[in-house]
């Protein structure tokens, strides 16, 4: 059964993202800062009426910050609105979602992000979950 | 004319709906004023819309209703029986036959004349009053969902943005007046609407609390108790709906506050309390919840007497006594349970505690408890802010902006102030401004944010957050704003030190801060404070005994008087004083107040005067000079005979009569209400001990006390030494004393004679049973 993906560039690479986790892509504007909230926290900006808070999607990861990336992707968490920040964005395109092939070693942070893989001209993507990504609300899954 | 047809119908349902409680109380009490007045309203309002609205059939039946309620009004005619259902069958009618007119149905009309013939008593002449004008409250309301109001604020907020928007390109280069005056009035438009959009899902609490007076009154009133209220934070403002759901919530917990902690005037002043009770309701902001305290300085809450009964629920005791303190107190949310033994008019209506945390918690919200037993209950509601408007100040900090609720900061001085100084002790940071001392935060450290240099002073913000203050230091002060506050994610509100988020029009997004979260975060405690208070709350307390007035007598004695018993000390001329209707008399504030003495009266020119009160009575006593207040001592020898005089008590050396109050009011007060007191007969007192040391324990619990029966009385209750004679046991309920600690066995239901608080409840629930 094939499902609507959003492709983004991450750090490098491709991953895919269940488009019924996103609400819209945008670009960022200014970005507030909020001290004392965790690194992961880029800040707060303003989206037409609305705050979002700004994840910074690196870091969540457990990569380097990439302070330049301006485009972020939308998503609702629990009754709040995150702005995921990415490189890039490919492609929209039905997949099918897959299971990661057995004895895969992702890294910590993406393992608690990927649920899958899906297939793009052969070339295998990992599928993530948002949520995963929004931290507090992550933190308390894990 | 149909839009008036339609107006009258709503507004007459509505009242019907709010009356048909009065309606209710009023056939149980028909000559309850109030209620008449309400009712009587309702019917001349519908008598008037009926005249121009030409409703014949309407007009007639409120017509006759009106008259019959005008003559009770009057007291030309009593309202009995019959008359009350009569009014109460007209005003069923009325109803049903406005939701006649608005199905559009018709209803048979015979019935009206005989409904209006039940009204008559044989043959009254019908006096039409001649009233004025009827008053109409235009409540015009629709019902809207809570999602197109919210999409009407965010698509306001985004006309705010884009207006700003337009204002800040036309700023730069030359533009043409009329622009710039289309522009004007577009933004005097925006601003206008932004406030009534704002409106329509915002409401100051006070729309909560403004019936609270009233109903604090009421019900005090009708509990025969007096209370105090004081209502704190009326401006802070919460979402609609959150208004809505806290409405049933706050009125119970009021009662309940009024009816089971708030105890009656003789029992606060036996425990040496104001008669008045206090009743404080406050709202508050903090962190990203409101939080709504309801405190009183009652009986608080008796965890003992729930368990009892939990456990006569069938709950298992040990169990239940094996929980902590607080779990204890938790049980008053059990279902199914009534704290008082006997349920009242006003709290006793199956409605417990347990709805009232389920409605609180259904909106996301929880209750605390803090009941300290004897001293009073603060009950707090903490209601998580969906949305909320505060007036803020807007402080900079290293380059950024914050908000902070104007509610919390006392002032703002700056750091070049003359009162102001500031030294470092140890690592920490000291400000005193004048005579107050507290700890100096510096927000740019408390944040870890770089000081960005600039000239001038820095502000500082002194800010309450209940249990203490601090001083908050900014940068510089920049606005004063009104915000729309909205909670911030879970990753910014686990920083611990933000309330929630904000959207200025500056279009770039604001955090307001917790003030307490902050002083949390930076290590403030001010719970060493709390410490200090509770032990000289303690201290105080260790000094017990009664807090008296010792004063010069008429007679030259020096005596004592319980402090609670005495409303006041006043002068009053020497020719205000009157013998007069067998006693002397004293005028005061246009009053005539029974004067007691011991000495000559006659022949001064002035009188210092104790204005004595027991919550019903007042009795006025001349003394010669006021002295001083003194504590008495527990030990304190008896009079030999009832008297003026209840005792004397060694102070400083000095013996010192202590005035008998119960004497006083007992031989002074002018009486009114004391024949509904119960009688209570103490019988077989053989030793006279019954009659000198529990008869004023009773008579301060409220009874009439005999030790034998004026013709034509029947005592309530029999208080007996040993088997009560034969003829009287049949008669009332008895309560045996015994003189041996231990019962006699199972079978013995005797009270031990020392035991004050068993032998009261004996006593009540004696009674109890009898009227059952």
């Amino acid at each position: 059964m094939t499902h609507l993906y959003l492709i983004a560039q991450l750090a490098g690479r491709a991953v895919a993202i269940d488009s019924d986790q996103v609400e819209s892509v945008v670009d960022i504007g200014e970005v507030t800062q909020v001290p004392l909230a965790s690194q992961h926290v880029r800040g707060l900006a303003a989206l037409r009426s609305r705050v979002v808070t700004v994840v910074d999607t690196h870091t969540a990861l457990g990569l380097d910050s990439s302070r330049e990336a301006r485009r972020a992707v939308i998503t609702h968490v629990d009754g709040h609105h995150y702005a995921l920040l990415v490189d890039a964005l490919d492609d929209v395109a039905p997949f099918e979602l897959l299971p990661l092939a057995g004895g895969v070693a992702l890294g910590s942070a993406w393992q608690r992000a990927g649920r899958g893989i899906v297939e793009r001209d052969g070339e295998p993507i990992l599928a993530i979950d948002l949520a995963a990504l929004v931290p507090g609300y992550s933190a308390a899954l894990n | 004319m149909d839009d008036l047809i339609q107006e009258f119908i709503a507004e007459t349902r509505e009242t019907l709906e709010a009356l048909s409680g009065e309606i209710v109380a009023w056939e149980a009490q028909p000559e309850d004023r109030a209620r008449l007045d309400a009712i009587f309203r309702f019917v001349h309002t519908v008598k008037g819309s009926c005249g121009f609205l030409d409703l014949p059939r309407l007009g007639r039946l409120s017509h006759a209703a009106e008259d019959v309620l005008a003559q009770v009004r009057e007291g030309v005619r009593s309202p009995d029986r019959p008359l009350v259902n009569a009014v109460l069958a007209i005003v069923d009618r009325i109803g049903e036959l406005v939701e006649a007119i608005d199905s559009g149905t018709s209803l048979p009309d015979q019935g009206d004349e005989l409904l209006i013939g039940a009204l008559a008593e044989g043959a009254e002449e019908v006096a039409q009053a001649n009233l004025p004008a009827l008053q109409r409250a235009p409540a015009r309301s629709v019902r809207l969902g809570v999602d197109l109001l919210d999409r009407m604020m965010s698509g306001m907020s985004d006309m705010v943005l884009a207006r700003n928007e337009l204002a800040r390109r036309l700023r730069g280069g030359d533009i043409d007046p009329t622009i710039e005056a289309a522009l004007e009035r577009l933004s005097l438009t925006v601003g206008e609407m932004r406030d009534t959009v704002t409106r329509t899902r915002m409401q100051k609490i006070d729309a909560l609390f403004s019936a609270l007076p009233r109903m604090v009154r009421d019900t005090a009133a009708g509990l025969g108790k007096s209370v105090l209220l004081q209502v704190e934070g009326s401006d802070v403002e919460l979402d609609r709906e959150m208004i809505e759901m806290m409405r049933d919530p706050l009125v119970h917990i009021v009662r309940n506050s009024i009816d089971h902690g708030i105890e009656s005037p003789v029992e606060r002043r036996a425990a040496g309390k104001r008669e008045n009770g206090r009743l404080t309701v406050s709202a508050r902001q903090s962190g990203n919840q409101i939080i709504i305290e309801i405190s009183d300085d009652g009986r608080g809450i008796d965890s003992e007497k729930l368990i009892r009964k939990l456990a006569a629920n069938g709950r298992d005791e040990t169990r239940l006594r094996a929980l902590s303190e607080r779990a204890k107190l938790d049980l008053v949310f059990e279902p199914g349970l009534s704290s008082k033994d006997e349920v009242s008019e006003v709290s006793g209506r199956g409605v417990g505690m347990d709805i009232v945390r389920a409605a609180i918690e259904q909106i996301g919200g929880r209750v605390d408890l803090d009941s300290i037993p004897g001293k009073g209950l603060k009950l707090a509601i903490h209601v998580p802010l969906t949305l909320s408007i505060i007036s803020a100040i807007v402080v900079g900090a290293g380059g950024q902006r914050f908000a902070i609720s104007r509610q919390a900061i006392e002032e703002i001085v700056t750091d070049h102030g003359e009162a102001i100084r500031i030294d470092t002790i140890g690592g920490a940071q000291v400000l005193s401004v004048r005579g107050r001392r507290m700890p100096l935060l510096n927000l740019c450290e408390v944040l870890g944010l770089k000081r960005v240099e600039h000239n001038g002073p820095r502000m500082i913000s002194i800010v309450n957050i209940g249990e203490g203050s601090y001083a908050l230091a900014a940068d510089m002060v920049l606005d004063n704003e009104e915000l729309v506050i909205k909670p911030a994610s879970p990753a910014v509100m686990s920083t611990g030190v933000y309330a929630g988020q904000t959207l200025p029009d500056s279009g770039l997004p604001m955090l307001l801060l917790d003030c307490a979260g902050i002083a949390h975060v930076a290590g403030l405690d001010f719970s060493r404070d709390d410490d200090q208070v509770q032990d000289d709350d303690e201290v105080a307390d260790a000094v017990t005994g009664i807090p008296a007035l010792l004063f010069i007598d008429l007679d030259g004695a020096r005596r004592a008087v319980p402090l609670a018993a005495v409303d006041r000390v006043e002068q009053v001329e020497g020719s205000s004083v009157r013998f007069a209707a067998g006693r002397h008399r004293v005028t005061i504030d246009g009053r005539i107040l029974p004067l007691a003495a011991q000495g000559e009266i006659a022949g001064r020119d002035r009188l210092n005067v104790l204005r004595l009160k027991d919550g019903a009575n007042e009795v006025s006593y001349a003394i010669d000079e006021a002295l001083d207040i003194i504590t008495l001592p527990e030990e304190l020898v008896p009079a030999r005979a009832p008297g003026p005089i209840a005792g004397v008590a060694l102070i400083d050396d000095e013996q010192v009569e202590l005035l008998d109050i119960l004497w006083v009011f007992d031989e002074h007060a002018d009486r009114e209400s004391e024949e509904h007191a119960p009688l209570c007969l103490i019988a077989g007192d053989r030793d006279g001990w019954m009659a000198s040391f529990v008869r004023p324990l009773l008579e301060t619990a409220g009874y009439r006390v005999a030790t034998q029966l004026s013709p034509g009385e029947t005592p309530s209750v029999v208080l007996s030494a040993d088997e009560a004679p034969a003829d009287l046991a049949s008669k009332a309920p008895v309560v045996r004393l015994r003189s041996r600690r231990a019962a006699a066995g199972a079978g013995d239901d005797s009270v031990y004679r020392y035991d004050r608080a068993g032998l009261l409840s004996a006593l009540e629930a004696r009674m109890a049973g009898k009227g059952r």
